[in-house]
């Protein structure tokens, strides 16, 4: 095989793998904006991908089946919104650790979602789930063209969602809030903005998002569900936004990153090269835990205040 | 944003604010109206903030009445308070650090909030009006985290007037300002009082002598006193604000003539964006003197603090303590070798906030015999050492198991100072010792700083206040750009001269008597 086609072979099959962690890093990093660490992203991600399998599952008979895969993200989005909000009740209202806390969303989320799992369907079934949508023409570009351009239609909308979630924080009315409950809560109440709605509602944009990539690898991409499918992409995510400096773009770099990492070890076991299988499973781990640790420090820019509960009457 | 008439009055009727064992605010009643401005003035923990927060509907009062323009009104958030013209500059800014100076308005600024779109253009134009017509420059464009505290008090101001306030509410506005900044602050306000209402907290009573019309005084969350700033001399209304007579002490020694105790010699040392913060400073303290450090801030203080005590590398240069180098010995050797430490920032540096009185009294001597037995901490003795100090250094506690960082500036200061000299030390570094700090515990320090003295302690004390330095020590060394420009004896330094010397200028000639660059002295700032 020719390096080229090593190449093109492993960007083809990192374009995929990138899909489910850039649109929740994308989410968590809405989260993280406002001041919240959400740790149960795995959690909900879990959900997210037995609301995304199960709706279109159901429906395989009825009248509305059709409309099963939409219906299917649409259902794994509320769900996943609803266990954002729960989060905020526990950390924004009642001020719980938000550590704790994630990791309890998270174990909630895994839990929940492997129990409805045995209990409505048990046993190894598969969806049709959603196909690869090649873009017309662009596709048939050489080479640019599968990378880019031969993929799920939900990889095309975590493309799209880079700019647009970039869009909201910087451009917009809300993405100003957002970034201001989460580095000076206080700052941000003296000029009459509601610190604790603004957290309510990032935290459900970045629950609606987790479950929306959670609903990518039952529906899309495994087209079936079990306890293991989201392997920890959750925390993945999470650290993808400290990665990416809590930037569209540095996040987009990471998942990128670490998704030709992921391709590239599965693509050697492909190639026959001999290399001990645990520990290229381990590489892109290892990868993100390299770069977190070596990552610039540049403290002005992020959220200030992230993972401190904000009360207006508390005393310097 | 107003769409009532602009605010003309303010009137507060017995304002009464509980928290958790405090009566922060007992019955308060004020007034301010358009066109003075009114000084409010109590130490540490009188209640200024609390009741301020009120008034901006941060905080609900348990009784009492706000009224604007004889209107009964009450604030939940300080957007009402701005709907009716009241504005606050909070003494730690309110600003987002990772935002821009326009960004930071647009918050407050709801019209510009459009679906999807922000409207940062008319932010940025809003903010210009404002600065030409107050004379406040500001770039709307400058991020915060790239501004110095005067410019970022600057934006605060231009910020709150932009939102419509007509009165406005300054926490004590100068706390962390440079002289020079002090000055044009008060300059700046002076012009903006005719078309406002501004009310002034603060305990720095020559500013408030230079600045206001009426003052009222606050103790223990009650008004004791109203009346006419000029009536009033400074001296008058420190001891109304203390409840007693303030005297602040002074050193009446011709000290310096000690033996040699501490030697700096060529002292390199790099500031934290690496630049050379100290290059080639020299310095001599003598054991039984109080040398002073003046020098406006940034011009290499705290790396200068940071290297005695240890906690910043020493490129080149000696640090000759009683004959031994301690340029870049740890801070356990330095602790142990006789130095103690008061550290500018009290909260961080100073204290464990989260910890007791009396465990942070102990913190440099955990591990000594006297506080331990095979490794374990012996409390008797602790809580014994504890009440000691709280007697002798008047710690005001509720008992010495409280959290140390829920006291008062003040008490925290004494709790550091208690530690240092009960060590007895043979030299002390003191960083801005009385920064912030009421005049009560002020006075306090000062006179502990000059017992130690009498006792034969070499003490550095690094200041900005002119006062503290010209009152305390024996000898002024006045740094400039990490190097000690000249060492004068106390006696022979005015406030004039030393201000020419923190400007970098040397007086090789007596110092002339006009055009020195003006910095306020005690109630004589207004003309």
């Amino acid at each position: 095989m020719s390096p080229d086609v090593m190449i093109y072979n492993v960007l083809c099959l990192a374009v995929p793998f990138s899909v489910a962690i850039l649109i929740a890093a994308l989410g968590e990093n809405f989260n993280q904006r406002a001041g919240v660490f959400n740790l149960g992203c795995d959690g909900i991600m879990c959900m997210g991908a037995y609301v995304g399998f199960m709706l279109p599952y159901a429906l395989k008979s009825a009248a509305l089946a059709p409309y099963g895969n939409v219906l299917g993200l649409v259902g794994a989005m509320a769900v996943g919104a609803a266990f954002g909000l729960l989060f905020a009740l526990v950390t924004v209202t009642f001020r719980a650790s938000q550590g704790i806390a994630g990791i309890g969303l998270q174990m909630l989320g895994w839990g929940l979602s492997g129990t409805l799992f045995r209990h409505f369907v048990g046993g190894v079934t598969g969806v049709e789930g959603i196909q690869v949508w090649p873009i017309p023409y662009l596709s048939k570009i050489p080479f640019l063209g599968g990378v880019l351009f031969n993929h799920n239609p939900l990889a095309y909308v975590a493309f799209l969602l880079v700019p647009a979630s970039w869009f909201l924080l910087y451009k917009t009315p809300w993405g100003l809030k957002v970034r201001a409950v989460g580095t000076h809560p206080r700052a941000a109440d003296t000029m009459g903005i509601h610190v604790d709605r603004t957290r309510y509602q990032a935290l459900a944009l970045g629950g609606a998002m987790a479950g929306l990539a959670g609903a990518y690898l039952s529906l899309c991409q495994a087209k079936m569900f079990s306890d293991d499918l989201v392997a920890g992409r959750g925390f993945i995510a999470v650290a993808l936004v400290y990665f990416g400096r809590w930037s569209p773009l540095g996040i987009l770099g990471g998942a990128m990153l670490f998704s030709i990492a992921q391709s590239f070890q599965l693509s050697m076991q492909v190639w026959g090269i001999k290399f001990p299988y645990e520990f290229a499973v381990m590489l892109p781990y290892v990868l993100v835990i390299i770069v977190l640790a070596l990552a610039r420090k540049a403290r002005q820019l992020g959220p200030t205040d992230l993972g401190k509960p904000y009360n207006r009457e508390m005393r310097f | 944003m107003t769409s009532l008439e602009p605010i003309s009055e303010l009137k507060l009727e017995g304002i009464t604010k509980r928290f958790p064992g405090v009566l922060a605010c007992d019955g308060i009643t004020l007034d301010v109206r358009r066109g003075e401005v009114l000084a409010l003035v109590g130490e540490n923990g009188a209640g200024k903030t609390t009741l301020m927060n009120i008034i901006m509907g941060l905080y609900r009062p348990d009784s009492g009445t706000i009224s604007v323009n004889g209107e009964v009104v009450q604030f939940r958030a300080p957007g009402d308070a701005y709907a009716r013209g009241i504005g606050m500059v909070h003494q730690h800014f309110m600003l987002v650090p990772n935002m821009t100076v326009a960004e930071n308005l647009a918050m407050g600024l709801k019209d510009l909030h459009h679906f999807m779109r922000l409207d940062i253009k008319g932010a940025a134009k809003k903010i210009r009006e404002v600065s030409e017509r107050y004379e406040l420059p500001v770039n709307p464009d400058a991020y915060i985290w790239q501004l110095s505290v005067g410019e970022q008090q600057r934006v605060e101001l231009v910020k709150t007037l932009c939102l419509g306030a007509r009165l406005l509410i300054l926490d004590e506005p100068t706390s962390a300002l440079t002289p020079q900044e002090t000055d044009d602050l008060i300059e700046r306000l002076q012009r903006m009082a005719s078309e406002l209402a501004i009310i002034f907290i603060s305990h720095k009573l020559n500013e408030v002598k230079a600045l206001s019309d009426r003052v009222s005084i606050l103790r223990h969350g009650a008004v004791v006193f109203n009346g006419h700033t000029a009536n009033h001399e400074p001296s008058e209304l420190a001891a109304l604000m203390t409840g007693h007579e303030v005297t602040l002490p002074r050193n009446e020694g011709s000290g310096g003539q000690g033996t040699p105790l501490l030697s700096v010699r060529q002292l390199r040392v790099r500031g934290d964006r690496g630049n050379l913060a100290l290059d080639g400073l020299d310095l001599e303290l003598r054991a039984g003197e109080v040398l002073g450090v003046a020098g406006v801030s940034g011009n290499g203080q705290r790396e200068f603090a940071d290297a005695l005590a240890g906690l910043r590398p020493v490129e080149s240069g000696e640090i000759l303590f009683q004959g031994r180098n301690l340029a870049n010995n740890t801070p356990r050797q330095i602790i142990d070798s006789g130095m103690g430490y008061v550290p500018e920032d009290r909260q961080t540096e100073g204290i464990v906030p989260s910890f007791s009185v009396k465990d942070n009294l102990i913190l440099k001597d955990f591990a000594s015999k006297q506080f331990s037995r095979l490794s374990y901490l012996s409390r008797k003795e602790i809580d014994r050492n504890a009440e000691q100090l709280k007697e002798r250094f008047d710690i005001r506690c509720p008992s010495t198991s409280t959290a140390t960082g829920s006291l008062s500036g003040g008490n925290i200061q004494k709790v550091i100072l208690a530690r240092e000299i009960a060590r007895g030390p043979k030299a002390l570094v003191a960083v801005y010792p009385t920064r912030g700090i009421d005049m009560g515990a002020q006075e306090f320090i000062h006179s502990q700083l000059l017992e130690r003295r009498r006792e034969g302690i070499g003490i550095i004390l690094i200041s900005e206040e002119l006062e503290e330095v010209m009152n305390l020590s024996d000898r002024i060394a006045v740094i400039y750009k990490g190097r000690i420009l000249k060492v004068l004896p106390a006696v022979e330094a005015t406030r004039e001269r030393l201000g020419i010397l923190m400007a970098g200028l040397t007086d090789t000639d007596p110092p002339p008597a006009a055009g020195a660059p003006s910095i306020p002295a005690a109630g004589a700032a207004h003309e």
